[in-house]
């Protein structure tokens, strides 16, 4: 059984960062909420109360709402050149840079990540992230048209307006910037919803957004619940689109509101079930390596985690031994524990469904190969956990379970493993291991997924554009196709008399 | 003023290449709203017969050919479709004049015109879907697929129907998916005839299929279905409103919208006044005004105000009803009773509210729902004449004085579909085309659509793109593909 390294004592919390804002970013400022209201952020590593942080409501959503409004309709930002704007979101990569780890070290408190993992690679990808639409922003082609009469028309991408952002608690940093940024680029205003669980590094990406330069209005934090803050926003009259990522539940909360309000636009990442498959031509020993990345990165909770790992029969019993030995190796602990490798559950109603879960995986008969259970006496701690004789329709094979639980399945054929990888509503990731090309090619095109990695996993880059299909959701965030839920298309018509050419 | 009596040849459902009556054995009238005789009994799908229609498009979509011909072959198709849209434009244009009270001179001689470009523009369109390599900041290889995204509803109103169909479908069938075409229960003759042409094409079984039916019984099943990928929607802004509310609760499809307008028509003191009007008169009485994208704000700049009314009051009151299949006739009658009344009530309060009624605002004749061409003058921006869409043949005209005051007002509004500017100076037309929230701005002309413009709303007038290679977009989906790579010579 995993053991906490440290038993869930504070010694290592040296490095816990004061918590510096506490309060709602609106136009500028940090300020209380209307009400005065404030709530509580959990430390997941023992339970307790970092920082009491105002509570926003629909008053304060207005008010960050009318800041952001005005910022669009008539302050510089959009005015500026796209280059103008690259320069500051530039000199915001380089505060981010310069506050490393603060940045990483709140979200280890606020969030249970892992320290290490968060100043090696959240905080630079999130950086880069920036940097990518930084440069983006001065790129940004309409194009001349085709037309079929004496006409010239061309098209412009224009800003949509006032953006909407609800951004979820597994990546808090990394989503800030991977929906701030090309919002920015694009010369967006917007609001910012984190989510409640993980409120304290948005609030600090403001403070360094207002350093960089960033025209007060543009970029507003409003930290609350979901069915205040986060509702106001989808349903905010003046709002003119809404990007979500979190799980399918809130997701179509978030459509309906905006289909009930001002039909704004909408862009989904929700959930996952995403499939890995291991053909019996690889090399064992890198794909468990792989399956473990792809497994229990970030305590499971990502949305891309391959929960569904379908091994051809030929290596099926050496791979699932390799696999749980690896799982069981996997250190739990503190985040700031350099040993680390996984860290506690972000919060209480996580870690009680997570478990739920595996009580479910047990009853229904799976076979609970390692893990299982929590571990340590303080903190939302759970041990890696692996199911085996899983069948297609148990609960562990269809529901997204957001924890360190995996479910591996025996496959025969190709054509077997395409039709049960694509037997879920969801569509947001897969893996496929193998040397052999053919195999590669059609499984990839086979696979209903957003994104298919070969022989690699969670290889996310700021060009790669990454969403859903099916119930995963909708639209696309990184490469230059990110931008297009902040862009409107305007079709611009005129006469042309005596063109040489048509 | 009848129109000639004429074989309606498809009544029934089309559901995987055939012909068949609705499950329930349901039928409803379709009317001639010349005449407001029955035209036809047709068959009325309802869920069941959507969930017919979805299995003949999944089971199409997932094992049949469509997708899995290349572009190239779709493209045949597509060409031999266009073509046989021409050799039927007779029959097709007859269909649009009886079912929704069109001019058969616009109809045969450009609505369906365009249709069949449109979908030669497709055609030529589907082998040239192209993804990307991605420029990857590690050793790793990526490219993006686009993807066709699988079974499509679309849901198309009654204003416009062949212009419609070719619209959604013809880039639905280049990007390779499958669908089931809900019209407008007011017009359901033309789809029918197209999906007979489509057979005649070889689109094969199952590719098109189409489901007649009210709003909120085949719509909504559509809208709300477990196994359609995506729907797009065209129509008012309180049915797209519950179109998409639907796709929502349901499995959370992707959803376009086009929806209403109230477009801003700006007439600088510099522009050709004469042109002006005439640009006036066919962006608000085209079509009886039936048009998501009427210019139906006509803002007058104060110098030639009186002039610009003046020539505005000659045209609207030479605009002349007449037989559908004369040439000469220039106005016809409102779709339907529905959308007759409303019409009606609009003007009624436009009076109420204080505009000036220049000419027009009475209904006319003794059958069919005939408006007269109406024009309002000293319409203020707080009437609701000036702030609702009417879609008929009504024109208000409205004063102003700057450029900057005559942009916020023609941004006033919910809706952002169309607008357009007349001026002969290019730093006004540069910075109003700039300045309006609108989805086209066309200026020195009207309702200048193309098929290489995209088309669509901002703000409230919906979101999505028709026409151009952004229509594609609704029907593909992105799938990024990464392996990594070793020894490459560059990265």
């Amino acid at each position: 059984m995993a053991e906490i390294n440290n038993n869930g004592s504070s010694k290592i919390s040296v490095k816990t960062p004061k918590i510096k804002f506490t309060k709602l970013f609106i136009n500028g400022e940090f300020v209380d909420s209307v009400s005065g209201r404030t709530f509580e952020t959990i430390d997941p590593r023992t339970e307790e109360v970092i920082a009491n942080i105002a509570e926003g409501d629909k008053e304060d959503v207005d008010l960050a709402v009318n800041a952001a409004r005005f910022a669009f309709d008539h302050g510089p930002w959009p005015r500026f050149s796209g280059s103008e704007r690259g320069k500051i979101m530039m000199k915001f990569v380089d505060l981010v840079l310069e506050n490393l780890e603060e940045l990483a070290a709140l979200d280890a408190i606020d969030a249970g990540k892992v320290f290490e993992h968060g100043k090696a690679r959240d905080v630079p990808f999130a950086a880069s992230i920036l940097r990518y639409y930084a440069g983006a922003a001065d790129k940004i082609h309409g194009k001349t048209m085709k037309m079929a009469n004496q006409l010239q028309g061309y098209t412009l991408y224009e800003p949509i307006g006032v953006v909407g952002h609800i951004i979820p608690w597994n990546f808090p940093i990394s989503m800030f910037f991977f929906k701030a940024s090309p919002a920015m680029a694009a010369g967006c205003t917007m609001v910012i919803k984190p989510a409640e669980q993980s409120p304290l590094s948005a609030l600090f990406c403001a403070h360094l957004a207002k350093l960089a330069g960033v025209p007060d209005g543009v970029i507003n934090v409003v930290t609350g619940f979901g069915t205040t803050a986060g509702a106001a926003i989808s349903s905010h009259m003046d709002i003119d689109c809404v990007s979500f990522t979190g799980s399918t539940e809130v997701g179509r909360l978030v459509m309906q509101a905006a289909a009930t309000s001002n039909l704004k636009s909408v862009s989904l990442e929700l959930g996952g079930k995403s499939p890995l498959i291991i053909f019996d031509d690889v090399d064992v020993d890198s794909i468990v390596n792989l399956a473990l990345l792809g497994s229990f990165a970030n305590k499971g909770e990502f949305c891309v985690c391959s929960s569904r790992i379908f091994v051809q029969e030929g290596i099926y019993e050496e791979f699932i031994t390799k696999f749980a030995k690896g799982a069981k190796e996997i250190t739990v602990g503190d985040p700031f524990d350099p040993k680390t490798r996984q860290g506690p559950q972000v919060d209480k109603q996580q870690y009680e469904k997570v478990l739920s879960y595996i009580e479910h995986g047990k009853r229904q008969g799976a076979t609970l190969l390692t893990g299982g259970k929590p571990c340590g006496k303080k903190g939302y701690y759970i041990e890696p956990t692996i199911f085996t004789n899983v069948a297609d329709d148990m609960l562990i094979a269809t529901d997204e379970i957001f924890g360190p639980v995996i479910s591996v399945f025996k496959f025969k054929t190709i054509e077997e493993a395409i039709v049960r990888a694509n037997s879920t509503r969801y569509g947001l990731a897969a893996g496929i291991a193998t040397n052999d090309l053919n195999i590669a090619n059609t499984v990839s095109r086979s696979l209903r997924a957003g994104i298919v990695w070969i022989n690699c996993y969670l290889v996310f880059d700021p060009d790669a554009p990454y969403g859903g299909y099916k119930g995963s959701g909708f639209g696309r965030e990184f490469g230059m196709e990110g931008l297009y839920k902040y862009l409107q298309v305007k079709s611009v018509i005129t006469p042309i008399h005596n063109s040489p050419w048509l | 003023m009848s129109s000639p009596k004429h074989e309606i040849k498809f009544t029934k459902l089309f559901i995987n290449g055939e012909f068949v009556d609705s499950l329930s054995g349901n039928t409803f009238e379709t009317i001639d709203p010349a005449t407001e005789q029955v035209l036809a009994t047709v068959a009325e799908g309802r869920k069941e017969d959507v969930d017919l229609a979805v299995k003949a498009a999944r089971e199409a979509f997932d094992t049949g050919p469509w997708p899995r011909l290349s572009g190239e072959a779709r493209r045949k198709i597509l060409l031999k479709f266009a073509d046989l849209i021409d050799e039927n434009a007779d029959e097709l244009a007859t269909l649009e004049v009886i079912d929704g009270g069109k001019l058969f001179g616009p109809v045969r001689y450009f609505e369906v015109p365009i249709s069949s470009e449109t979908f030669r523009y497709f055609a030529g369109a589907a082998d040239k879907i192209r993804g990307a390599t991605l420029k990857m900041s590690s050793n790793i290889q990526a490219y993006t697929l686009r993807e066709p995204i699988g079974v499509v509803g679309h849901i198309i109103p009654w204003n416009g129907p062949a212009y419609m169909f070719a619209t959604k479908v013809a880039p639905a069938l280049a990007a390779g998916c499958t669908m089931v075409v809900k019209p407008a229960e007011q017009t359901p003759l033309t789809v029918l005839f197209f999906a007979h042409l489509s057979k005649l094409a070889g689109v094969p079984d199952g590719v098109i299929n189409v489901v007649n039916g009210f709003g909120n019984t085949a719509g909504a099943a559509v809208s709300s279905h477990m196994d359609i990928d995506a729907v797009t929607f065209t129509g008012s802004t309180e049915v797209g409103r519950a179109v998409m509310h639907a796709a929502a609760s349901s499995n959370l499809k992707p959803v376009s919208l086009e929806l209403g307008g109230k477009s801003p028509f700006i007439v600088f003191d510099d522009a050709d006044i004469d042109k002006a009007a005439e640009l006036a008169i066919l962006g608000n009485l085209t079509n009886k005004g039936e048009m998501c994208v009427a210019g139906s704000r006509v803002f007058v700049q104060e110098g030639v105000h009186d002039v610009f009314v003046k020539k505005l009051k000659v045209m609207v009151k030479g605009w002349a009803t007449g037989d559908p299949f004369d040439l000469a006739t220039r106005h016809g009658p409102q779709n339907n009773k529905q959308q007759y009344e409303k019409v009606l009530s609009c003007i009624e309060r436009g009076k109420k509210e204080g505009a000036t009624l220049v000419t027009g605002g009475k209904p006319f004749g003794t059958k069919g729902y005939y408006i007269e061409p109406t024009l309002f003058t000293n319409v203020t921006d707080d009437m609701s004449i000036a702030k609702d869409e009417i879609f008929g043949p009504v024109i208000s005209v409205l004063k102003f004085k700057t450029v900057d005051e005559v942009i916020k007002r023609a941004n006033a509004t919910k809706y952002g579909l169309a607008s357009g500017v007349m001026t002969k100076n290019i730093d006004t037309a540069n910075t109003v085309s700039r300045s309006i929230r609108a989805g086209a701005v066309w200026v020195n002309c009207f309702i200048a659509l193309d098929r290489d413009a995209p088309h669509g709303g901002y703000k409230m007038s919906g979101f999505g793109r028709e026409q151009g290679l952004e229509a594609l977009e609704h029907y593909l989906q992105v799938k990024t593909v990464a392996t990594p790579i070793y020894d490459s010579p560059w990265l």
